[in-house]
């Protein structure tokens, strides 16, 4: 799993990743997300999922985790692009409410 | 049938003679003329007779019980029978002749390319002369395939007939091929008959020794005498029903196998899977530790031999119930992040039917599961199923442990029982290689599956084989030795002629007086067996060709000791074009160098007086003998390909 990083702005960042959002990979996500946002200050944080092809249920919960961290440093974590597995996680346990999928990163920023 | 018994009783005399004359002979070389201070030749020597003379026993046994058929009784009507025309790349043209002549066969049946190059232009050709068409289904994208044992067994899937033929791409049958079968099958015991493979583009002389009159014809009637007539890949009729049940046992058998070596390795996965992730949370050490007592009691109830079905079913519910620890720990804490956001934001939540049953075991099961992160542990969980995940299609009826698939399949039918039958009849002709290298390809092919089976599965061990059946499939593996045997035969004269090293106490009258009558009836019983088949060629080939033997042990051996690649060459059916190989015969044209040395250095050893006159001259014959055998190879490598003559045999006898 690799995790690109691109700023944006003042506050915001975009977090590219490719790969499986599991077990193994999820605790590296938890990392990079509190980092941006407690460490730089960044507290909007978009995860663009185009590339990761599958996530377990330690995934999610890695990005509730973000969505927590960003909310309590009074900003947001949204996703853009996830693919059709990942959308039937969040449908699955409803979470798409909380984490609503965005077509694009640009639309994450309206 | 008068005439044969006598036959046979002839060839079970010799074959006793034969058998007391080695024995006496070979237990003297022992006892009394093993020259000690030789050791490292003599010692050689004597195994490597000993060595032939078993080879001659098992001649002697295949022969004991030689069987010639009458032909069977007209098949009753209404049989199903698929043809199976197996093809990877060779040419259109040849395919389809052999297709052609296929579909004109007699008794109703249907006709099928099995075209495992998966080539449009077979494709169309094949619908155009209204000829079923098969290629590989997805599910063999990604996984072994198994060569032509892949091809059929993909074409067994997607086919039902009761019976099937097999051809290879270039043996066109005769019309009334499956008239003259089918009846053996009136026998409900019989799952497979073989008839010979006869080749069209070979001439008399037949350079490359294409033709086997001695395999299609005395061994392969001996070995039907023992219940025993082998499978040969092409130009066999098989009997479905027997295959499908071969296949399941063995199935079962593979799956057993496989989820009994997985157990004994799971220990140590969970304990280096534990180590590695003992800080991702104790959630998942926990559910690891779950998993290590399911392999634990799986591997005691495969002790106890329950069913492999009901084990791995037990295991594979405690697996998804250890994963449904860790997916339920995981979202307890995702609900406590959400409680955290709601707290922080005044948002309402609306995931309080997060962790209902449904969404528990939809997460945890095996394509979503957290636990499948870990690659080992994944790969065992995988491994102790029944559906044999990394294979294509899980039941093989066609035997896939070896590059000669036929042998393999039916030393499996023979074991569960069934019977097979050798119809002494041409019904297909084919093409044979015409070129040294082609040839070479083929036969080191052949030797490299006989010894894959022998040491995956040897016959001397099989359950269910009668000792008659042993012995034959033992035989068959037992010849291919030879070439290491040839290598002393080849040495011994030359270090006697060139250095005096004397390999025998001595080449006294004694000596001549055991030997000679040995091989004198021993050679009787073979000419007697042959009935007057051209034999020489046979008899050339099994010295001349002796690297080729030597490193199909040595690969078969390496494959399936250390597991590598032994590679699988389809045999081309065109000529390969180029100047003469002589790169590939470089040991036998060494040995001839050698030997053509060897007896001038002899000759003029014994004038000058050094040489032992008797011993010499012994030896000089040997060697003459050896030259004439291996003569065969360059006549081999300057082989131009086949040129058809009027005055060929056209009749179908060999």
């Amino acid at each position: 799993m690799k995790f690109d990083v691109e700023l944006s702005g003042e506050d915001s960042a975009v977090i590219r990743a490719n790969g499986r959002l599991n077990l193994m990979s999820a605790p590296d996500l938890k990392h990079l997300v509190t980092g941006i946002v407690q460490g730089d200050g960044r507290p909007n944080v978009v995860v663009d999922l185009a590339e990761i092809d599958f996530v377990d249920s330690t995934g999610l919960g890695a990005l509730v985790f973000g969505l927590k961290t960003a909310r309590a440093a009074g900003g947001d974590l949204r996703i853009a692009r996830p693919g059709k597995q990942i959308k039937m996680v969040l449908q699955l346990t409803s979470l798409d409410r909380i984490l609503e999928p965005h077509d694009t990163v640009e639309e994450c920023f309206e | 049938m008068r005439r044969f018994f006598d036959h046979q009783l002839l060839v079970r005399v010799l074959t006793t003679l034969t058998i007391i004359l080695g024995v006496n002979y070979m237990v003297w070389r022992w006892l009394f003329s093993v020259n000690w201070s030789n050791a490292w030749i003599s010692v050689p020597l004597v195994l490597v007779e000993t060595y032939s003379l078993i080879d001659c026993f098992l001649f002697g046994v295949t022969m004991w019980r030689l069987r010639e058929r009458p032909a069977p009784p007209a098949p009753p009507e209404g049989l199903s029978v698929d043809v199976f025309i197996t093809t990877y790349n060779e040419p259109i043209d040849l395919v389809m002749t052999t297709a052609l002549a296929a579909s004109r066969i007699r008794y109703p049946h249907n006709t099928w390319i099995l075209d495992d190059g998966g080539r449009p232009a077979v494709q169309q050709a094949a619908e155009k002369a209204g000829i079923g068409y098969i290629t590989r289904s997805s599910e063999w994208e990604n996984r072994p395939r198994h060569a032509k044992a892949g091809n059929l067994n993909n074409a067994l899937a997607a086919t039902h007939g009761q019976f099937l033929l097999i051809l290879d791409a270039d043996q066109i049958p005769e019309p009334e091929i499956l008239d003259r079968l089918l009846g053996h099958f009136n026998n409900e015991k019989v799952a497979l008959v073989q008839t010979p493979q006869w080749f069209y583009n070979v001439n008399d002389t037949d350079i490359l020794g294409s033709q086997a009159p001695l395999f299609y014809g005395p061994i392969q009637q001996g070995k039907d005498g023992w219940n025993a007539a082998f499978f040969c890949g092409s130009n066999a009729l098989i009997r479905r029903e027997a295959l499908m049940q071969v296949g399941i046992t063995w199935y079962v058998h593979g799956v057993r196998t496989t989820v009994g070596q997985t157990l004994k390795g799971g220990d140590r996965i969970i304990a280096r899977a534990r180590a590695e992730h003992a800080a991702t949370g104790q959630h998942v050490t926990r559910a690891l530790e779950d998993v290590r007592l399911a392999v634990r009691t799986a591997r005691k109830e495969l002790r106890e031999d329950r069913p492999v079905g009901a084990v791995t079913y037990n295991f594979q519910r405690k697996v998804d119930a250890a994963a449904q620890t860790i997916v339920t720990a995981d979202l307890k804490s995702i609900h406590a992040d959400l409680d955290e956001i709601q707290q922080l934001t005044g948002l309402t939540s609306p995931t309080e039917a997060l962790i209902t049953r449904d969404v528990v075991e939809r997460l945890a099961r095996r394509d979503w599961s957290p636990m499948a992160a870990i690659g080992p542990v994944r790969r065992m969980i995988r491994a102790l199923d029944v559906d044999r995940a990394d294979e294509a299609i899980p039941v093989m009826p066609m035997a896939t442990n070896s590059v000669t698939e036929d042998m393999a399949t039916c030393m499996r039918l023979h074991s569960h029982g069934w019977e097979s039958v050798y119809h002494h009849e041409i019904l297909a002709k084919g093409l044979a290689p015409e070129d040294l290298k082609t040839m070479i390809t083929q036969r080191l092919r052949w030797a490299q599956g006989t010894m894959q089976v022998f040491l995956r599965e040897n016959p001397l061990l099989q359950k269910g084989l009668s000792a008659g059946q042993r012995l034959m499939y033992f035989s068959t593996m037992w010849s291919y030795l030879s070439g290491f045997a040839a290598v002393v035969y080849l040495v011994a004269p030359i270090l006697f002629l060139c250095f005096g090293v004397l390999p025998v106490a001595a080449f006294s009258l004694d000596f001549f007086a055991r030997l000679i009558p040995f091989l004198v009836v021993n050679q009787l019983l073979f000419f007697v067996a042959a009935r007057g088949r051209k034999t020489w060629r046979g008899q050339q080939y099994s010295l001349a060709l002796f690297p080729v033997w030597i490193k199909a042990c040595t690969t078969a051996a390496a494959n399936v000791l250390f597991g590598r690649s032994l590679g699988f060459a389809v045999t081309p059916k065109t000529r390969q074009d180029g100047g003469p190989p002589w790169f590939l015969i470089r040991p036998q044209l060494i040995a001839i160098a050698a030997l053509i040395v060897a007896a001038v250095t002899g000759l003029v050893r014994m004038l000058i007086g050094v040489g032992a006159p008797a011993g010499t001259l012994v030896n000089v014959a040997w060697v003459a003998y050896d030259l004439v055998i291996l003569s065969v190879i360059i006549r081999a490598a300057l082989y131009k390909g086949f040129t058809p003559t009027d005055d060929r045999d056209e009749n179908n006898e060999i």
